[in-house]
Formats: structure tokens, C-alpha cells, sequence
């Protein structure tokens, strides 16, 4: 089986729910667009994320109510460094789309999204603790998994795999 | 006052910690707090080839480690582009049901001995002993299979497999009816289970929970029917659903899951096609072992997979399955090279666990005990 080679052009992309209610409700939300492996990825202005979440939590066409899972990728040397990425699903219409925002290696941050999902309190905990991304507006921004007075994000690039001996 | 329950406490089942702000009887506030069993092994997945990450995710969720290897196989066939025989989709189907039996099966036990029920435990064990013995059958080990390839399945089963199987299928249905005439009219169990710890489906849906913590609560999504994967879309099977979203409606769900899934057992063996076990793609798949033996091509295949891995091309697959807890989701990147650049596993029991102080503040501390058994935390999967 062969693969069929990814998608980028945004044009080509408006049919699917999440790129279309973005772009109509608010087109500087997309910064760009990916649809590989029947899989559609849609990169996320950073300041823009909580806003970009609520609108396809309540869009009423194809609601994407359901945050499956919140997590980031290093880049490790290349800049931005970091990728956010939040996986939703539509639990009426059986659909899903990745939202992903960069994020520069230089005191990363970007804006929680607790207030549309109080579910994402825990991803995001784990996403600070292993990687050391900030969101801001996060009602307890703590260590999940690493003791409170651990030094450095374990899963960062630049982090050892037997960890600092 | 503050009471501290765990992370060595019985009912807690692992090393779970609960700080619990409480006024006499009564829990005001509700904190989980985990991290005890927690080994990294997202990190060491980035420092092994793509084919030896499969046993680490055994070690997640040492209930069902055939359904941690089938997403996680799947996610990386769908980065190769592989096409998998049918016979290794239907023994994946086959083994993964009775991994959800015997995940089942152990909640069910723990879940009824929280909550004062002896007996249940000792009878769903022996059922467990019999699904492990066909687990040590197939893969050679209890519970650390490690069964499943990528592109397919380790091993043809053994002979006399499938009675083994059909044996324990066609005995199962009665003993599922003799654990609920022990739990489910007795005034006891229903006593502790009926509207205690409610969640409402608003609240399901925003923290996150899944799998029968959100059936239960009359949601009806199962991804095995509504996104299929691995030829699920060939199996009949209904979704068990209850509206109330209190322990007792979770403990239905999974009941009948347990009776829907030896269905599927069923189903997998009657129709169980022929054929290859693994699919044709001879730079990822080891050859056979008499071919490695007689064929100079085979044998630098076996030499080269073994040495370096093999490549996947670059891409990212987020690929989610219906776990006995959840969506058990796995999200891999790869780079192009031998090792996955960047493995992630949603787990369903962390998701689950928001939900707990939802469930438990303003209640009694002994409705506590219930919810986190109702719930059915496996601590090795929070903490991965």
C-alpha cells in the first residue's frame, strides 16, 4: 500500500469541518494546515488557541466537544522548538482533527485551555512537568509525575535518557 | 481535617494518594495526587527501535497489555503503510477481547472486595487463571505477552488452540451469570453502589472520561464500533449503556461488556480465516525461521532488521483504541529513522481520574472507596 503524499494547500483543506469553521469564524486562528494519513492537522496561532479551541467546542455543525488528549513534541535543536498538541474528537459526528501551536525553546508559553475543558488540567500538568512549556491561566500549575523539587523536564531532547548521574 | 489515604492503602489499588479534606464523615475537598509508579518510559521509547518498544507497552497496563500492543502496533503499521493479513486482524480481535475479559474480570474482584463482597474476587480469579493459561499458551508468558508484531502476530497459535478457546467461551456466559446473582440484587452491594458517586454526562465530556466511566454515564461512543479498527467493523456486538452515572450503572456496563465481548471471542472463532499471520513486507517483518536458514536474501533481511531497525518514514499517527478503562490512545512521531522520535500514550485511567473529585466531594469517605473501584484505576497506566 502505497502512501498518498500529505496535503498542505489550505484551499484543499477547507472541507473538513474544523478547517472551515476556523477559517469562517476566524481566519487568523490558522496558521496552516496538514492532512496526512487521513489525518488533518491544523496549526494554531499561539495567542489564539483558547479562542481557537471554543470555537470548535461549540460549533454547531460538527462539534468537536471532546479533548482527547493534550501533549508536546521537542524539536530539539531546530527552532520553534516546541509543538503543542492537542488531539480533539467529535463525539456526534465520530470525527477528529490535531490542533498543533510552535512554540519558541526561549521561556515557552501559551494560554491554557482549562477554561473550555477542565479535562485538560492534568495533560497540561504532565505537558509542564516533562517538558517545562507554561500555560498561562492554569489553575494549578504544579508537577504531576516528578517530585516538586526535581531539576529539569525529563523529556526534553536536550535531556539525558539515563537522566543526570 | 486533612486525611491522607494512600499511596499504601488497600483500596487505592496501587500507589495512588489521595489527600482528602474532610468535615467529620464527609469529604469537602478531594485531591489525587500520583507520580509514585512513574518510569519514564516515553523516554526510553525514544531510544529503541520501533519494533522494541513493543514490551514496554506491556509494562503500561499490566491488565491488558494485548490492547497497549495493538494500538501501539497500529499506529506504527499506519506510519509504514502496511496492509495486515486478515487471519492476524482476527486473532489481534480474538486476543484483545479476552484481554478485556481479563481486565474485567480482576476489577471486578478488587471492586467488590473494596467494597466488602469476599467471595466475587476468589471466582473471577479462577476464570482469570484460564484466560492467562491461554495467554501463556499463545505468547509464552502470563501477562507480559508482547504477542503482537509490527505487521502482525509473533507466532501461529499452537495446536488445540482454538478448543482451548472455544471450551472456555462456551463455559464463561454461566459464570458471568453466577458473579451477578452474588452481587447484582444483593441489598448490600446495591446499597453501597446505587447513587453513589454521580457524574452527569456534561461532566463526563468536559474532564475527559471515557470507555464505561462514560457509558455509564449515557454517552454512547465505543471506538471499537464507531471508528473500527483492526477489521472490528466485521463483528456484531451491542454498546452497553446506562443512563444513571452512578457506580452501579458502571458496574452494568462492564458486566454486560463482559458478556458482548465473549461474544466476540465467538464470533472470531467461527469465522477465523486462513492464511498468513504476517504481513508481506520483508524489511519489516522477520522471515521465517527455516527460510533465514536456506535463503541468502532472508538472512540479510533477518541481519538487518535485527542490527538497525527499520525505517518508517516520517509522519505522525495519533491512533486511539477502545482499552477495557478508555480510549487508550497512542500517538507516535517519527523522523524518518529506526526510532521513534517521540512516543506518547493517552491514557484513559488519567482522564478517568479528573472525574473523582466530581464524584466524591460531598459525599461519605466510604463512598470514596467505591468510586475510585468504580472508575477502575490501573496506576502503572496514570504514571506510565
Amino acid at each position: 500500500m502505497a502512501l498518498a503524499p500529505a496535503v498542505n494547500d489550505l484551499e484543499q483543506l477547507k472541507g473538513h469541518p474544523a478547517v472551515s469553521c476556523l477559517l469562517s469564524a476566524n481566519p487568523q486562528t490558522v496558521a496552516g494546515g496538514k492532512f496526512d494519513r487521513d489525518e488533518m492537522t491544523i496549526y494554531v496561532e499561539r495567542s489564539l488557541i483558547r479562542e481557537a479551541c471554543r470555537l470548535l467546542r461549540d460549533d454547531p455543525n460538527c462539534p468537536f466537544n471532546y479533548l482527547s488528549d493534550v501533549t508536546a513534541v521537542d524539536w530539539f535543536p531546530s527552532e520553534p522548538r516546541f509543538e503543542v498538541v492537542y488531539h480533539l474528537l467529535s463525539i456526534p459526528k465520530r470525527e477528529r482533527v490535531r490542533l498543533k501551536v510552535r512554540l519558541s525553546g526561549d521561556m515557552p508559553a501559551l494560554d491554557s485551555v482549562t477554561p473550555v475543558w477542565p479535562g485538560a488540567n492534568y495533560f497540561e500538568r504532565e505537558v509542564f512537568d516533562l517538558f517545562g512549556v507554561r500555560f498561562n491561566g492554569h489553575p494549578y500549575l504544579r508537577r504531576l509525575l516528578m517530585p516538586e523539587n526535581w531539576e529539569g523536564h525529563p523529556l526534553r531532547k536536550d535531556y539525558p535518557v539515563e537522566g543526570y548521574r | 481535617m486533612i486525611l491522607n489515604m494512600g499511596p499504601q492503602h488497600p483500596s487505592t489499588h496501587g500507589v495512588l494518594r489521595v489527600i482528602l479534606e474532610i468535615d467529620g464523615e464527609n469529604v469537602v475537598r478531594m485531591m489525587p495526587d500520583i507520580g509514585y509508579l512513574h518510569t519514564g518510559i516515553e523516554k526510553t521509547c525514544e531510544a529503541k527501535f520501533y519494533q522494541q518498544v513493543v514490551p514496554l507497552t506491556d509494562r503500561i497496563d499490566y491488565l491488558c497489555p494485548m490492547t497497549n500492543n495493538l494500538c501501539y502496533v497500529l499506529a506504527v503499521e499506519k506510519l509504514l503503510g502496511l496492509e495486515i493479513p486478515p487471519k492476524a486482524q482476527w486473532l489481534r480481535v480474538m486476543m484483545n477481547e479476552l484481554t478485556r475479559i481479563n481486565s474485567h474480570l480482576v476489577w471486578l474482584g478488587t471492586h467488590a472486595l473494596d467494597i466488602g463482597a469476599m467471595t466475587v474476587f476468589l471466582y473471577c480469579f479462577r476464570e482469570r487463571e484460564d484466560i492467562l493459561r491461554l495467554f501463556e499458551a499463545v505468547s509464552g508468558q502470563r501477562m507480559m505477552t508482547s504477542y503482537f508484531r509490527v505487521g502482525g502476530v509473533a507466532l501461529e497459535p499452537p495446536l488445540g488452540f482454538f478448543d482451548r478457546v472455544r471450551d472456555f467461551a462456551s463455559r464463561f456466559p454461566a459464570r458471568v451469570d453466577e458473579y451477578e446473582g452474588l452481587l447484582t440484587e444483593n441489598p448490600i452491594w446495591v446499597m453501597r453502589t446505587k447513587g453513589v458517586a454521580k457524574l452527569s454526562a456534561e461532566d463526563a465530556i468536559a474532564l475527559g472520561a471515557s470507555g464505561p466511566t462514560l457509558r455509564g454515564s449515557g454517552v454512547d461512543i465505543d471506538l471499537r464500533r464507531d471508528m473500527p479498527y483492526s477489521g472490528y467493523e466485521n463483528f456484531r456486538f451491542k454498546v452497553p449503556l446506562a443512563k444513571e452515572g452512578d457506580v452501579f450503572a458502571r458496574y452494568m456496563c462492564r458486566v454486560e461488556e463482559l458478556r458482548e465481548s465473549i461474544g466476540i471471542v465467538k464470533q472470531a472463532l467461527e469465522g477465523m480465516p486462513q492464511g498468513p499471520i504476517k504481513a508481506n513486507a520483508p524489511k519489516v517483518v522477520l522471515p521465517e525461521r527455516e527460510k533465514m536458514k536456506t535463503e541468502m536474501e532472508s538472512l540479510i533481511y533477518h541481519f538487518k532488521i535485527i542490527t538497525e531497525g527499520f525505517a518508517v518514514p516520517e509522519g505522525e499517527i495519533y491512533q486511539a483504541v477502545e482499552s477495557p478503562r478508555g480510549e487508550m490512545g497512542y500517538y507516535v512521531v517519527s523522523d524518518g529513522s529506526a526510532k521513534p522520535y517521540r512516543v506518547h500514550m493517552r491514557s484513559a485511567c488519567l482522564a478517568n481520574m479528573q472525574v473523582l473529585p466530581t464524584m466524591c466531594e460531598g459525599r461519605l469517605i466510604a463512598d470514596v472507596v467505591a468510586a475510585i473501584g468504580s472508575i477502575d484505576i490501573v496506576l502503572g497506566e496514570i504514571d506510565r
